[in-house]
């Protein structure tokens, strides 16, 4: 018991160990620490921008989504009144070319009944001549030539 | 125990020597060499684990040793950032020091009293008291210690001249008469501070100490009744000291050096 030199020597120990922790534990430790808490700070800020970011591209998809198929509508749209376009242009065009081919060919007809009444008429006048000429080569039989006559009459 | 023969109050007193070296004429010139060096052994286990844990330290995920010595490198300097407004770097490391320190001087009380003088006896080593803090000379000499912190950091903290002003003109007041006065007042607070931090952590350690000799002269098949039960409580005795002597220490060092 009581006071004695240990006290000196105990202070000096108590000095050299708190130099101690100073120089070579309390900065490295320190130093990690602050290191540390700058990086889990840098991490949730990046984190917190990130999830911002994953909400921008977020609202941005959504968008886009939007704007997709409001285009495929109007593509859709679009080429439905396109395809009924040309439909109704196909049918119109069939139309007139049907009709185009109906007249072309009523003319043709027209124009064989016409061409075919023309030879006809030759053909009647050459009938005509001939018969003239039988007649005149023979006697005249006017039974005959009446008959032959009612038979061209029939022919025209 | 081996000494049956030696009277309870033998023991208790024979528990109670320290393992001394004297230099000269008189008490004060001998040193406790048990004291000194479970307080060296102590000192080193707690500055070899530190040291150990501070030379890896990492920034990224620390382990468990890093883990451990951080918590407790944040707690120091969170206690002093709490009192203290000055910069940290010696004040941290000092109330760590403190800390872990006066800490596993208090755990040496755990173990069983007979443990380490026996062992010391069957080496030749006739006393022996393994626990630092329940040595005066240990507790004063940190406490001392702390006062001459005190004196320090109140002169770095105001100046060498407001520091002196303020000894000669607080807390009475500034008028010359009261000069004497005042310095008295300082002086016994100056003083007071040391020695209630000295003698709380000592008192306790030993009333602690001494009561774990009491229990062990008790027959063998009952000691642990009132072994554990103290022991337990002084579970709760020996952090809550090495708590208080960090934490005052560092509110008289902050006195001192802040301006009121």
């Amino acid at each position: 018991m009581g006071i004695n030199l240990t006290l000196i020597g105990q202070g000096i120990t108590f000095f050299v160990f708190i130099l101690f922790t100073m120089k070579f534990v309390w900065p490295h430790v320190s130093k990690a620490m602050a290191e540390r808490q700058r990086k889990i700070a840098e991490g949730l800020s990046a984190a917190e921008r990130g999830s911002h970011e994953l909400e921008l591209a977020k609202k941005a998809a959504l968008e886009e989504l939007r704007k997709a198929r409001q285009q495929a509508a109007e593509i859709v749209e679009q080429a439905n009144r396109t395809s009924a376009e040309l439909i109704e242009k196909a049918r119109a065009e069939a139309r007139e070319a049907a009709e185009r081919e109906h007249a072309a060919g009523k003319a043709q007809l027209e124009q064989e009944i016409g061409q075919a009444r023309a030879n006809l008429r030759k053909e009647v006048v050459a009938l005509a001549l001939a018969g003239a000429s039988k007649i005149l080569e023979r006697e005249v039989d006017a039974k005959a030539h009446q008959q032959m006559l009612d038979k061209l009459a029939a022919q025209l | 125990m081996a000494s049956g023969a030696q009277s309870p109050s033998e023991i208790v007193q024979h528990h109670l020597q320290h393992l001394t070296v004297s230099f000269g004429d008189g008490g004060f010139w001998t040193l406790n060499i048990d004291t000194l060096i479970f307080s060296w052994i102590t000192g080193l286990i707690f500055i070899g684990i530190f040291y150990a844990a501070a030379r890896k330290a990492t920034s990224g995920v620390p382990g468990n040793l890093q883990n451990f010595v951080e918590i407790l490198v944040e707690f120091a300097d969170r206690s002093v950032a709490d009192a203290f407004s000055g910069k940290r770097d010696f004040m941290g490391p000092l109330a760590l020091t403190i800390f872990v320190w006066v800490l596993v001087w208090n755990l040496l009380d755990l173990l069983p009293v007979d443990w380490m003088p026996s062992l010391a006896a069957a080496m030749g080593i006739e006393y022996l008291r393994i626990v630092p803090s329940a040595d005066m000379n240990a507790t004063f000499g940190l406490s001392l210690s702390v006062l001459l912190l005190i004196v320090f950091y109140g002169i770095k903290g105001k100046g060498a001249g407001g520091y002196g002003r303020e000894w000669l003109t607080h807390p009475f007041g500034s008028h010359w008469a009261l000069i004497p006065a005042n310095v008295l007042m300082n002086l016994v607070e100056l003083i007071a501070k040391p020695v209630s931090l000295g003698m709380r952590l000592f008192g306790n350690l030993y009333a602690a100490e001494i009561i774990f000799i009491l229990i062990a002269l008790l027959p063998w098949w009952i000691q642990w009744i009132p072994g554990t039960a103290w022991a337990i409580f002084h579970i709760l005795v020996i952090p809550l000291q090495a708590f208080l002597f960090m934490t005052l220490t560092i509110v008289y060092i902050s006195l001192a050096y802040e301006s009121h």
